[in-house]
């Protein structure tokens, strides 16, 4: 007997608090044991979670009017710069955006203390942040400038809007040059000296959808501590599946998210001001998607473990700058995660950039909601783009 | 046995001396070098940590030669509030003193292990990693 439930169904299940969720983890041992046609109907949601650094971040503030008015032009966060040219008093902090008299690399490696995402992280967390912003003068918006001090309590709205979040998959980073570089991706000693990964494997969520069978426009997500939703493909959006020189398949890579939520009931402990060290600043974001157990076949790549998710090895030293296509093998999650990998014949140790441990919380978290009824499932209005839309990326040329 | 580390000055007119390999040849302590620096005036300082039954003649040999020797007090430490167990730094550390315990994959910092080399303070994306006097 095939199994097909409903969005519907599922949610009733919820409001009566009769709904079984587990976490993604728990599924990959569940299905392990009892097989995927009972879990199917036993489960209601599977909910998945990552936190690691995510560019392509940011928030839009509406502050309010002056008196007199005035039309910003230049506005500043406690010296960080954000882009104001929107509309007269609303403004977007991007989480990578750094103040105008930061060092940035001219000593290097750069430090980047404070940035945009700490900006973000300052206003979630209730903190006092510095207002200053300058203006040309109109008819209608006289005033020329302002210096302020603003809370998130204080502005009118405050919307996370991420345009570009929760990477489907992503590089094992390793550095084939004989010198330290500093990445996205971390420190980077030279001669294979370490490896870097950056996602959370078995609980990553579009890895435990990922063929956007359920994740699309308007699935209601956890996002940076408070409710947030899908509401588009991210940018760079390029679903597809990982393939070695042979042709053989490591599993599916390449999809985004965009993703919306109010700033305002989110927490400084899910939204992170970021620092790495000789490349910028940047936000790290708490991120959870729960996945409806409509069928068999949602189930079963729901249920995929870390021994059977793959990242491919990037060199970071010279390929990946000079955007030389470059692979040095295929590892699985469970591999990463023990520590120590093998590259080029070579044994490297292995660390993870976005936290286990935390993204483990998220999807505990978010289970912990649809149990007490609080959240309900978001059934898409529409789905994403999957690897059969065949989606290439475009590059710039010049 | 055990093993401290100490800060070692050296004015000008010892550096010339083989006062490391007199501490192993005739107190055999074992050495090892955590930070060295030679100024310009040709004056020294040497981060080392020594372990050895012979710790306290070391000691004494040194500053019958001058050597002015002060325990280190700088120490590293792991601010948990800040800390999300990302584990970035664990790879880096080069001791071991920073490493993820697994399967919960939470990022320890053992500090016995730490050499104070501070590469984890620029290296954590939170800042979690501080130094202390």
């Amino acid at each position: 007997m095939t199994v097909e439930k409903t969005y519907q169904e599922i949610n009733e299940r919820i409001k009566k608090g009769q709904a079984v969720v587990v976490t993604a983890e728990e599924l990959v041992s569940m299905v392990k044991e009892k097989g995927v046609t009972r879990v199917t109907s036993e489960v209601d949601v599977v909910t998945t979670g990552t936190f690691g650094p995510m560019c392509s971040s940011g928030a839009f503030l509406s502050l309010g009017h002056t008196k007199p008015r005035m039309k910003t032009h230049k506005v500043w966060l406690n010296d960080v710069p954000a882009y104001t040219g929107i509309a007269a008093v609303d403004a977007f902090i991007g989480a990578t955006e750094v103040p105008e008299d930061d060092p940035l690399n001219s000593v290097y490696p750069g430090e980047f203390r404070y940035g945009g995402g700490h900006v973000i992280q300052d206003l979630v967390g209730g903190k006092t942040v510095r207002l200053k912003a300058t203006a040309y003068g109109t008819d209608c918006y006289p005033r020329r400038e302002i210096e302020t001090e603003i809370t998130i309590n204080d502005i009118n709205e405050a919307i996370l809007f991420n345009p570009r979040n929760a990477y489907q998959n992503y590089n094992c980073a390793v550095n084939l040059t004989r010198r330290t570089i500093y990445t996205y991706m971390g420190m980077l000693k030279g001669n294979l000296g370490n490896a870097h990964y950056s996602t959370s494997g078995q609980l990553s969520p579009l890895l435990k959808d990922p063929n956007f069978k359920t994740i699309g426009v308007g699935t209601r997500i956890f996002l940076g501590g408070g409710v947030g939703y899908v509401v588009w493909n991210g940018t760079q959006h390029f679903p597809g599946i990982n393939m070695d020189d042979s042709g053989t398949g490591f599993g599916h890579a390449g999809g985004t998210l965009s993703v919306l939520g109010d700033l305002k009931q989110m927490s400084p402990r899910w939204l992170a001001g970021t620092s790495m060290l000789g490349y910028g600043a940047t936000l790290t974001v708490g991120l959870g998607i729960p996945i409806p157990m409509l069928n068999e076949e949602v189930c079963r790549y729901a249920a995929a473990g870390d021994d059977e998710l793959y990242a491919p090895i990037v060199d970071y030293g010279e390929q990946y700058p000079n955007f030389i296509p470059s692979n040095l093998g295929y590892v699985s999650y469970a591999e990463l995660k023990s520590g120590k990998i093998t590259v080029n014949g070579k044994e490297v140790p292995s660390a993870p950039m976005s936290s286990y441990s935390r993204a483990k919380e998220i999807a505990g978290t978010l289970k912990q909601w649809i149990q007490k009824g609080d959240f309900l499932l978001g059934e898409p209005v529409q789905l994403l783009p999957n690897t059969e839309a065949g989606i290439k990326a475009n590059s710039l040329k010049g | 046995m055990s093993s401290k580390k100490v800060v070692l000055y050296f004015a000008a007119d010892i550096t010339d001396q083989p006062i490391i390999y007199r501490l192993v040849k005739d107190y055999d302590l074992v050495i090892n070098i955590l930070q060295a620096d030679i100024n310009p005036q040709k004056e020294g300082t040497l981060v080392v940590e020594l372990t050895g039954d012979n710790f306290g003649p070391g000691i004494e040999y040194l500053r019958r030669l001058g050597v002015a020797v002060q325990p280190l007090t700088e120490e590293i430490i792991q601010n948990e509030e800040k800390c999300v167990s990302c584990g970035a730094c664990t790879a880096i550390c080069p001791t071991g003193a920073l490493y993820i315990e697994r399967p919960d994959m939470i990022v320890r910092f053992n500090s016995d292990r730490c050499v104070v080399c501070r590469l984890c303070v620029k290296a954590c994306p939170m800042k979690a990693m501080e130094v202390r006097f």
